[in-house]
């Protein structure tokens, strides 16, 4: 029992990925312990949407069952969270009391929903989008049945407001800007899905602030900045996460919009690696699987001593998982100066393809109604591959 | 199935034509038939495609000042008829003219030369055959004594050198080029010279290819004239015996120098042209003959006369195996040259100038007003309008805006006549467009008559499909114009009467009293009843009595001339009309492709020979084009002093330095600006008035554009926005080659204009690459393309083949639809299977494979190999169910 301990402080995909690959790497360094919030094991986050679309089970996506834990000899706390670190000490204290020292800290604590704090934020019915106990919450009012609002037209809320429609709720997305999943379309395929979406029975309001949520004990309208009001029994706030970093902030690390680690996933206190949404490297924060699988697989390397990695941001794809979507985004969609666009428009078909160059170089892509050939300009994208001499057919994918 | 002949070249094959129920015409060789034996070439083999009715003249028209409209027979007649009186009245008889047209008939030339010479009263009748082998006509005639071809196609499997001059046989005249073939087969020994500045097709044969200077024809027959002379290789015996002028020839000859002096002149390899020369000493059986790179000349005549010079002075003429050959360009030329339909022949090879025959003529026509005087060939006779001397000209089945050289002033010519008056089987052509009168014509399969061909050889053309409209044969419209006017003689109701007649004219006074023997008499042929002229065998003329056949003339030496004695003609080699400048340093030579005939109003239509080229080009020696800064597939001017015409570069390898070539088929109804006539020099030939197609010096330069493109169309487009086009017949659909000056901004809305499509919610598919400049666009109607248009600044167009496929389908596969825009199929691959990781767009095939081939044992290995699972991971679980069926885990 001389082993060092290493605590692990979320019991998530970013922290338990980590735990993984250190595994994979060295199984005996660390005596291992993990901290989790929710009593489960680790489960797959981004597949919440298909089970609340009744697609797939809780069962289909966990990760790491608690017998997993024991057949690894890692020590899972679920449903007790840790409420304090102790640098000094080197220990870390959980709700339930226990104090675990540690030689080595990974935080990965992750983020929660962004609760738009408009008045009648905290009315009973007004939820996020982030656990199984949202999920649960959303399917009990889904079972009653009623009208849903969804706040927010990105990945996230659309996914909400699709399982919510086949779990047999009128359900009503509202957006900020004019059009929806502004941070991966550009406007020509964000038109493409908003059609698309309310053909399947979404109602749609886009360009309509939030200012308030009504109701008497409960929630039961939504109220626009212009005054406009609609009826809601449930309202899901999907407008954007924030990282979770008040432990870490309160154990003095050094926080900005989340904790600051550097290429090695090492916040300032060097016995503390942070990884995941909770993280911000160089300036950005992360929200998608790809570059925490990295993360993950760095800072294992790390933590098992053999530091010969080192993290490099890497362009990320997203798709939207609402089954009959065909959409998918990759890189830089915006361009830049000098960056050139490829378009193909089908709109009787249902098809629009943008792929941005830069140069010789593939740096964006976006994929609607036809997505087949996604991950082949995601590959061309990281690989920086020169596509000049197949720009004509780029466009028509591997295939050709 | 009925026996006919095909309408194209001058070969005359036979050919077996039938209309199935459906409306298909079937065409076969027909294997009876002298001249093919069977066989036909790709354009006779096509005749099927090209006899539809689209696009006809169905009835007459007359223009107004709002345009043209229909009228009816009577109408249109009258207006010709009248007008006709009309200005020779006021003008004269030389104040009118007819322009007609080796694709008429024989029984069509022969009405049209009566009304002229013996009833209007001028030889104002001039053809297109002018444009074609009236160089040969000349050179016969001072030769011969009359316009003769003395052997026939047999000649050619018998020889034992075979020289073809100015000839590029296997693409114009592709079934006696094959019977070549075959005969060289048989007997390798057998030699074939081709003599051509050209490396063309037929050169694949050629034992000996001597690509002379343009235009230096005469100097090398005069050196070999003389040369033969020099080495003792002279028929001296049969000069004595059969010809005069032999001195007066060589004297000319030897002003040329010697043999080296002569290659210079003609800027060939010395030992070549030696070689040349030995071959043709030391083979008996010689054919040489000769076409439009010989006629087409301002020395053309001369030219042709110093072949000929060459098989008197060695006696070979008339024998087997052996002789001069003009090959004709068309298929009734020669039937028209026996009718005199030339404005200086009279009719049945009597001479116009000649007063007993003259009124041997009138005699028999019992004419009114007799022609005095030859008419004005051609290129005067275009001249003459533009002047105003020549008020009134009616076209019969030519083009001559695009077809005749300087072509631009035939334009001004037409656009200035008071009445112009054309008969044609189509209502869309360049000079129809200026005509006041359209008269709607029998085209090839309805008319019936009799055509020649280049070995002599009269066969029957016969109707096998019914006249559409309200078409009628060309005879009976010039029939119906002359009664009009009062003229009898043409009561004809059936074209056997005006072959009678023709027949008959041919034996009327042949050799009688003073007057020469004339060779073309047919007189055997005269008083067939309709039935035995409908059942006509093809037969070779002289016909004196029924039942002669004569393969060869002139084998007994006895020539046409009234001595009996055939003429050398001294040719003195002059340089052509114009020679290259600084200003316009190359030379321009023009001539047909293989796949399409003349201006293409028929063999346009075939979707089968549009292939082959599709386009007009300029060819020329890659060095000349780096000079000229144009890019071979791109564009190029080609400018003279006369005219303009665009066209793509090529770079086919047979042209040599300081010269181009330009096909001579295009027309203002098939490109913007590709009527290469417009550049020929309108200098003629002083003997036979043949312009001079193969030489004219013309400036190439870039014709710059800013982008490239094409369109498929199920309809006609009118393609203001391109600053070159050309069109392109299709199966179901028209294909336009553009080009482009204006930048293409806003891309969408101007290629919906472009396409002509207004729907605001067409079904459009679109590409866009703005700053490659690459636009692309599809228009489906119902699940069908409808249109497509490809645009790029670069020469990167995709393939047309694919996208012609779409337009056989009633309905495109999504992957069809997918692709439309790339131009060409989607190649199906392996068979992912279905999607598992959708992530990474991995099948379950692949992941399957892959765990066999590399032994994967679990997931993560999967995720390493295919990357399957590797970003959300929820495929996870389907993988392991794979690894789990795998034989590894077993």
């Amino acid at each position: 029992m001389n082993k060092p301990s290493l605590v692990v402080i979320g019991n998530g995909m970013a922290g338990m990925r980590t735990v993984e690959e250190l595994l994979k790497l060295d199984p005996d360094k660390y005596r291992i312990t993990v901290f989790g919030a929710e009593p489960h094991g680790n489960y797959n986050r981004i597949l919440l949407s298909p089970v609340l679309a009744g697609e797939k089970t809780v069962d289909d996506i966990m990760l790491h069952t608690r017998e997993w834990y024991a057949a690894n000899g890692v020590t899972l706390h679920a449903g007790d969270p840790v409420i304090r670190i102790d640098r000094k000490r080197r220990s870390v204290q959980a709700a339930s009391g226990l104090v675990v020292d540690y030689d080595r800290l990974l935080i990965a604590t992750g983020s929660k929903p962004f609760i738009v704090p408009v008045p009648g934020h905290d009315l009973p019915g007004v939820i996020g989008f982030r656990d199984l106990q949202d999920v649960d919450a959303m399917l009990a009012a889904a079972s009653v049945g009623g009208r849903a609002v969804v706040i927010g037209g990105g990945l996230l809320g659309l996914e909400a407001a699709n399982g919510l429609l086949r779990r047999g709720m009128d359900v009503t997305v509202v957006h900020v800007t004019a059009s929806l999943m502004n941070q991966q379309l550009d406007a020509p395929a964000a038109e493409l899905l908003r059609a698309s979406l309310e053909r399947r029975g979404l109602r749609i309001l886009l360009s309509r602030q939030t200012a308030a949520i009504e109701g008497d004990g409960k929630v039961e309208a939504v109220r626009f900045d212009g005054g406009e009001t609609i009826p809601a029994d449930l309202v899901v706030m999907a407008a954007g996460v924030r990282p979770n970093v008040d432990l870490a902030r309160g154990a003095g690390l050094h926080v900005e919009r989340a904790i600051v680690v550097d290429d090695t996933l090492q916040t300032y206190d060097p016995r503390v690696y942070a990884v995941g949404e909770c993280v911000q490297h160089r300036r950005a924060t992360f929200g998608l699987v790809a570059p925490i699988w990295d993360q993950a697989r760095v800072c294992a390397a790390h933590l098992a001593g053999a530091g010969h990695r080192r993290y490099v941001q890497q362009a990320t794809a997203t798709k939207l998982k609402v089954t009959g979507v065909d959409l998918y985004s990759a890189g830089d969609i915006v361009g830049g100066e000098g960056s050139e666009d490829l378009v193909l428009r089908d709109r009787r078909g249902g098809v629009y393809k943008r792929l941005v160059l830069s140069g010789r170089r593939l740096t964006g892509a976006v994929l609607y109604g036809d997505v087949a050939d996604g991950p082949w300009y995601f590959d061309l994208i990281q690989t920086r591959a020169d596509i000049s001499a197949i720009r004509n057919q780029l466009l028509f994918g591997q295939l050709i | 199935m009925i026996r006919t002949t095909c309408p194209y070249c001058g070969v005359g094959c036979g050919v077996r034509a039938g209309a199935g129920q459906d409306g298909a015409v079937a065409i076969a060789g027909d294997e009876s038939h002298p001249a093919n034996q069977g066989r036909l070439c790709v354009k006779g083999s096509a005749l099927g495609e090209t006899v539809g009715l689209e696009g006809r003249l169905l009835a007459p028209m007359l223009r107004s000042a709002s345009g043209l409209h229909e009228a009816s027979w009577d109408e249109a007649l009258d207006k010709v008829a009248s007008g006709f009186q009309r200005i020779v009245a006021e003008h004269g008889p030389d104040a009118v003219a007819l322009y007609v047209s080796g694709q008429l008939l024989t029984e069509d030339y022969y009405v049209a030369n009566k009304f002229m010479k013996g009833y209007i009263g001028s030889a104002n009748i001039d053809t297109n055959s002018r444009l074609c082998m009236s160089a040969a006509v000349a050179g016969h005639k001072r030769a011969f004594g009359e316009d003769v071809v003395p052997g026939c196609y047999e000649d050619f499997e018998l020889a034992d050198l075979v020289v073809l001059v100015g000839s590029n046989a296997a693409w114009c005249h592709p079934t006696l080029y094959q019977r070549i073939v075959r005969a060289k087969d048989a007997r390798p020994e057998m030699r074939v010279v081709v003599i051509d500045p050209r490396r063309t097709a037929t050169c694949d044969l050629a034992d000996l290819h001597l690509p002379l200077k343009p235009g230096s024809d005469v100097w090398l027959f005069n050196g070999l004239l003389a040369w033969l002379a020099a080495q003792g290789a002279l028929d001296s015996g049969f000069v004595s015996a059969h010809t005069t002028g032999l001195g007066d020839a060589l004297d000319a000859a030897g002003e040329d120098g010697n043999l080296r002096q002569v290659a210079q002149a003609c800027k060939l390899d010395p030992q070549q042209l030696l070689a040349f020369y030995e071959l043709f000493a030391n083979t008996e059986k010689t054919v040489t003959a000769f076409t439009m790179g010989v006629n087409q000349s301002s020395s053309g005549a001369d030219k042709v006369n110093a072949i000929i010079n060459c098989h008197l002075a060695t006696g070979r003429i008339g024998r087997p195996g052996m002789g001069p050959f003009s090959l004709t360009g068309q298929p009734n030329a020669m039937g028209g040259r026996e009718v005199g339909g030339l404005a200086n022949m009279l009719a049945a090879h009597m001479e116009l100038e000649d007063p007993a025959q003259r009124e041997a003529v009138r005699a028999f026509w019992d004419a009114p007003r007799m022609a005095g005087k030859p008419g004005l060939k051609a290129v005067d006779l275009f001249r003459a309008i533009e002047e105003g001397t020549v008020k009134a000209v009616w076209i019969m089945a030519t083009n001559p805006l695009v077809s005749l050289p300087n072509a631009d002033q035939a334009r001004r010519a037409l656009e200035k006549c008071e009445l112009v008056v054309a008969s044609d089987i189509v209502l869309g052509t360049d000079t129809n467009a200026l005509a006041h009168v359209l008269l709607p014509a029998l085209g090839w399969g309805e008319k019936d008559g009799t055509v020649t061909n280049s070995e002599r050889c009269i066969s029957r053309q016969r109707a096998f499909l019914p006249a559409p409209g309200q078409a009628r044969a060309d005879w009976d419209i010039v029939c119906g114009v002359a009664r009009r006017m009062g003229f009898s003689g043409f009561d004809f109701s059936a074209p056997h009467q005006i072959f009678d007649e023709h027949a008959r004219l041919s034996s009327w006074q042949n050799g009688a009293g003073s007057q020469r023997r004339r060779v073309f008499d047919i007189g055997g042929l005269a008083g067939l009843a309709r039935s035995d002229y409908d059942a006509l065998e093809p037969v070779q003329w002289p016909v004196r009595r029924p039942g002669d056949r004569e393969k060869r003339l002139f084998g007994d030496g006895v020539f046409a001339h009234p001595d009996g004695k055939a003429r050398f003609v001294a040719t003195r080699a002059r340089l052509p009309a114009h020679a290259p400048d600084a200003d316009y340093p190359f030379i321009l030579n023009t001539g047909r492709v293989r796949d399409q005939w003349h201006t293409m109003t028929r063999t346009g239509r075939s979707v089968k020979l549009a292939e082959h080229v599709p386009e007009p080009f300029v060819d020329l020696h890659p060095q000349d084009a780096l000079l000229c800064g144009v890019k071979e597939g791109e564009l190029a001017r080609v400018s003279s002093s006369w005219g303009s015409s665009v066209a793509r570069v090529r770079h086919g390898g047979g042209i040599a330095r300081g010269s181009v070539f330009v096909p001579i088929h295009w027309s203002g109804q098939t490109a913007s600006d590709a009527r290469v006539g417009a550049v020929v020099n309108p200098a003629v030939d002083p003997v036979s008035g043949e312009p001079e197609f193969k030489h004219t010096p013309v400036r190439i330069e870039p014709f710059g554009v800013s982008w490239y493109g094409f369109i498929l169309s199920r309809s006609a487009l009118a393609l203001e926005d391109a600053a070159n086009w050309t069109r392109i017949q299709g199966a179901g659909f028209l294909r336009y080659e553009l080009a482009g000056r204006t930048p293409v901004a806003g891309a969408a809305g101007w290629a919906r204009r472009l396409l002509e499509v207004v729907d605001e919610d067409a079904d459009w598919i679109e590409l866009e690459d703005r700053c490659g400049g690459v636009y692309r666009a599809a228009h489906l109607v119902d699940g069908r393309i409808e249109a497509c248009l490809f645009v790029s600044q670069r020469q990167d167009l995709p393939a047309r083949a694919w996208l012609a496929q779409m337009f056989g389908k009633d309905a495109l596969s999504s992957q069809d639809r997918i692709g439309l825009l790339s131009g060409r199929a989607r190649e199906q691959g392996a068979d992912p299977g279905p999607t598992v990781c959708s992530c990474f767009g991995v099948g379950r095939n692949t992941i399957r494979i892959a765990i066999e081939e590399h032994g994967l044992k679990d997931a993560a290995e999967v995720t390493a190999c295919v990357k399957a699972g590797g970003n959300c991971g929820s495929c996870v679980p389907e993988i392991r169910a794979l690894l789990a069926c795998s034989s590894y885990s077993k």
